[in-house]
């Protein structure tokens, strides 16, 4: 595992991005043809299934260190990653080695039938023949959390480098339900045939946020198409040859999630590929993302659920069209051919059309920006009429204009110190908001500041401990901090009765005492204006 | 029932038996220093006392103070207790601080580490019945390789740097972590460049006595293309900015035993990130309580609760202590603080 470890180890000591697809086109064209293949696979998020169980790890791991189980479970939120921890606390390895990746994986992949005394025998054997640096990485493979720093993108960069293939090609050819059990690095690189593979999905084309507003554009409002930014799941609906697909954003299926959509193959020509976004719906409105988050994580769904959580496709794009990838064509060609799709299919189906918003100025469209919310969306996505589909987050045809976000200014309570990139400073806080004397706890937040600005808060929070309960420190309450959020809920696990979605740090108010931060009150009126 | 040798108050650690304090983080009459980094030594002390050795740096940080100097082991009678300072091995001058009264010994550790960095006079363990310790790296997480493996990977990536015509630069403490490292790596690999906060201690040090490689003070007017291939040692609030950059195309790296950490690593956004403390690692620790013959640990700063907790289960009468000490900081520049 030497040569796969060499590149985890180059990959992660550098930030450069030449750097990192040099270290990984140099690794494609040594490595071996199956941890070539492996390594894609990784770096796509097809890792080997979990052999064996976390709490298993932990166990043995403190027991080779020769350190009770509770040190390690103190220590593993601090180092913030489990592989990491375990490779951190084990003692030098007694022996050396030097199998390949596939070895490793192959190892690991017989262990799941195993009984409890074969996989610790096997995973002690493992440990004590592999450095603390291989450890690392095969601890990573056994626990799954696969991430090397190294987007998709970039992976299909440095191999595009190593073979000659075209990036966007490649990214195509790497999509789909394949494993390096079932193809080889020739029959999917470089023998490409799509048809083997009836669900292969596109690389979804992702928009960029647009910060300046949209007279920072190259172009003016007439050259632009706008929809609401809905709220909901990413998906891709694939037709073909009689069956149906359904691809997540993370490119994980989701079919079986969402049986509805078995009934559009009833509807919808084979040979049909709709980009949308997956909504719970009634009455021709979308439901809260609270609906729809009871779907998601489910594999299979009762009756009850399908019936309180109905979803529909909403869709955006039309990328395959009578068997044929029509990417290219601009955008208001597949637009319109999407729109007779959509209305050819009866009402009772689950698949609307995204509706285009009419706007003339970028005024207007200001003004319909900031009625999102009566919508459940999150703002307006622009998008460039003659472009084509693209692969990937690209810059230039499609853009997010988010609306800006809730806030409420509140007071920080507790605080606990942060873990992994943030093991040193103390980064997590819980926050209150006024009730006559008394303060409420209603939210937690850990990002938004600046690491000056953490370093600041770390060395005050150390000063002003009023009390400690394990990790968590009740400190004086004294500093206001402008949380912003996107949206806000009834939740009645929580004391104050409100969860926030997406609450953050937006400002640390120097300017405000603790009497003028908001009330419970407030934020009972942004629970019925918003909620 | 007799008044304990140490107490702990809102001012610092306390000793009625002599009215001194130790590392006192508010003005007080008399202050005892462990060392000179600026959470231990700071200003507006009445009278300081502190070893010969790290007299020096505190003078030059604190300007102009009523400062006592004592040798390493030499005995002071101070009102009914007796004082001494032992070497703690965290940077040169670094002391434990020894407090005898009535035949019952408590010894404050201040920062330390247990391995011998050529550079500070190496720790040597004081018998105590109580022993007031730091923790900064106290989980079984944080184990040090030994600094000559260290040192080796930082001469491998100056000396491939140089091979590529690329700079490197180096963020460590102005304080202790530089100087370590300058008397560690293999000088003769290229030239030294130095931040003006790194050289203004390396003249400090020099002039008591230490040795030091050559260095080159890092001005307006030096031009980095006369030193091809060079080391540049940078305060680590140096790193990232306009200081930084008139190098060009450099490789950064940073020494620290955050290092250990690969989160840490990442945040630090540096190419290389090489673990190194001035502090004791998990075993330096136990070794080090260990060997003082304490039943009672009092833990001052680190991962206090957690600590505690693991010597209690190891039989100590163990308990944590609120101080403002700081341990190993990696975000600011270590000329004053931290460390
Ligand atoms: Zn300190
Ligand atoms: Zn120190």
């Amino acid at each position: 595992m030497r040569l796969f470890t060499a590149l985890f180890t180059r990959l992660d000591q550098t930030t450069r991005t030449n750097a990192k697809v040099d270290a990984l086109a140099g690794y494609f064209a040594d490595a071996p043809e199956t941890d070539r293949l492996w390594t894609i696979a990784l770096l796509s998020g097809r890792r080997p299934k979990r052999a064996v169980t976390a709490n298993l790890l932990r166990e043995w791991a403190a027991e080779r260190a020769a350190i009770p189980l509770w040190l390690f479970e103190e220590s593993y939120p601090i180092v913030g990653d489990l592989a990491e921890t375990i490779a951190l606390v084990l003692p030098d390895a007694t022996r050396a080695s030097d199998h390949s990746l596939t070895h490793w994986i192959t190892t690991i992949r017989a262990l799941a039938p195993r009984d409890e005394a074969d996989k610790r025998a096997a995973i002690l054997d493992a440990w004590d023949q592999l450095d603390a640096r291989e450890r690392f990485v095969f601890n990573k493979l056994l626990t799954g959390g696969f991430r090397m720093g190294v987007s998709q993108k970039l992976m299909t960069r440095a191999l595009s480098r190593a073979t000659g293939i075209e990036e966007a090609d490649l990214a195509h050819r790497l999509m789909g339900d394949w494993t390096p059990e079932t193809t080889s690095f020739d029959a999917l690189i470089r023998a490409h045939d799509p048809s083997v593979d009836l669900s292969r999905p596109y690389p979804f084309y992702l928009a960029y946020q647009l910060d300046e507003g949209p007279s920072s554009l190259d172009a003016p409002p007439g050259d632009w198409a706008a929809e609401r930014k809905w709220d909901g799941i990413r998906g891709q609906l694939v037709l073909r040859g009689g069956a149906h697909f359904l691809w997540s954003r993370g490119e994980e299926l989701m079919t079986d999630r969402f049986p509805e959509f078995a009934r559009l193959v009833d509807f919808v020509p084979a040979g049909t590929v709709i980009d949308g976004e997956i909504l719970a719906w009634r009455d021709e409105f979308p439901l809260s993302f609270n609906a729809l988050q009871k779907r998601i994580g489910r594999k299979t769904v009762p009756k009850a659920l399908l019936r309180d959580a109905p979803v529909i496709l909403y869709a955006y794009d039309l990328l395959e069209w009578q068997g044929a990838d029509i990417r290219d064509r601009p955008f208001a060609e597949r637009r319109t051919l999407l729109d007779a799709l959509v209305a050819s299919v009866p009402p009772e189906a689950p698949l609307r059309v995204s509706p285009l918003l009419a706007f003339d100025t970028w005024d207007r469209l200001a003004d319909i920006r900031e009625g999102s919310r009566d919508f459940a969306s999150e703002g307006i996505m622009l998008k460039r009429k003659s472009a084509p589909y693209r692969a990937g987050r690209k810059r230039g045809d499609w853009w997010k204009w988010k609306v800006d976000p809730l806030t409420i200014d509140a007071v920080m309570i507790y605080a606990q110190q942060g873990h992994g990139r943030r093991a040193n400073l103390f980064t997590d806080f819980t926050f209150a908001v006024r009730d006559g004397d008394a303060l409420v706890p209603f939210t937690k937040a850990y990002s938004g500041l600046t690491d000056a600005e953490f370093r600041k808060i770390t060395a005050w929070v150390r000063r002003n401990t009023l009390e400690r309960y394990g990790p968590v420190r009740a400190v004086k309450p004294h500093h206001v901090f402008e949380i912003a959020f996107e949206g806000i809920q009834e939740s009645p696990r929580h004391k104050s009765g409100v969860a926030l979605r997406f609450p953050r740090m937006a400002r640390w108010r120097h300017d405000k005492p603790v009497a003028e931060a908001n009330t419970l009150d407030d934020l009972r009126r942004m629970l019925a204006a918003y909620g | 029932m007799t008044e304990p040798v140490l107490t702990f108050t809102d001012r610092g650690i306390y000793c009625p038996a002599a009215d001194v304090f130790i590392d006192p983080w508010r003005p007080v009459d008399r202050a005892l220093i462990t060392h000179g980094h600026a959470d231990h030594a700071r200003d507006g002390m009445g009278r300081y006392l502190a070893t010969d050795a790290a007299a020096p740096v505190m003078r030059h940080r604190l300007g102009a103070i009523d400062l006592q100097t004592v040798a390493y082991g030499e005995r002071l009678r101070i009102g009914s207790a007796d004082i001494s300072f032992h070497p703690a091995g965290h940077v040169p001058g670094s002391a434990q601080i020894r407090v005898e009264v009535g035949g019952e010994v408590w010894v404050v550790s201040g920062d330390y580490k247990t391995e011998d960095d050529g550079l500070s006079e190496p720790f040597a363990p004081v018998r105590c019945h109580a022993f007031i310790t730091e923790c900064t790296f106290g989980l079984p997480v944080f184990r040090w390789d030994a600094q000559t493996d260290v040192a080796r990977q930082i001469d491998d990536w100056w000396r491939a740097n140089a091979a590529q015509g690329r700079a490197t630069i180096l963020g460590a403490y102005a304080l202790g972590k530089a100087q370590r490292l300058l008397s560690a790596i293999d000088a003769s690999i290229g030239p030294i460049l130095t931040h003006g906060a790194v050289e203004n201690t390396n003249e400090v040090l020099r002039a008591q006595g230490l040795p030091l490689p050559d260095t080159v003070r890092v001005t307006p007017q030096t031009d980095p293309k006369a030193y091809p291939g060079a080391l540049v040692l940078a305060t680590p609030s140096a790193l990232g900015t306009s200081w930084a950059r008139r190098f060009g195309a450099a490789s950064t790296g940073f020494a620290s035993g955050w290092m250990a950490l690969r989160g840490v690593r990442r945040r630090r956004a540096a190419d290389r990130g090489f673990v190194l403390s001035d502090h004791a690692d998990w075993a330096g620790l136990n070794t080090a309580i260990a060997e003082t013959g304490a039943s009672r640990i009092f833990a001052t700063h680190g991962y206090t609760s957690i600590f505690r907790r693991w010597l209690e289960s190891q039989g100590y009468d163990a308990a944590v202590v609120e101080t403002a000490y700081e341990g190993e900081s990696i975000d600011d520049d270590g000329a004053g603080t931290g460390e």
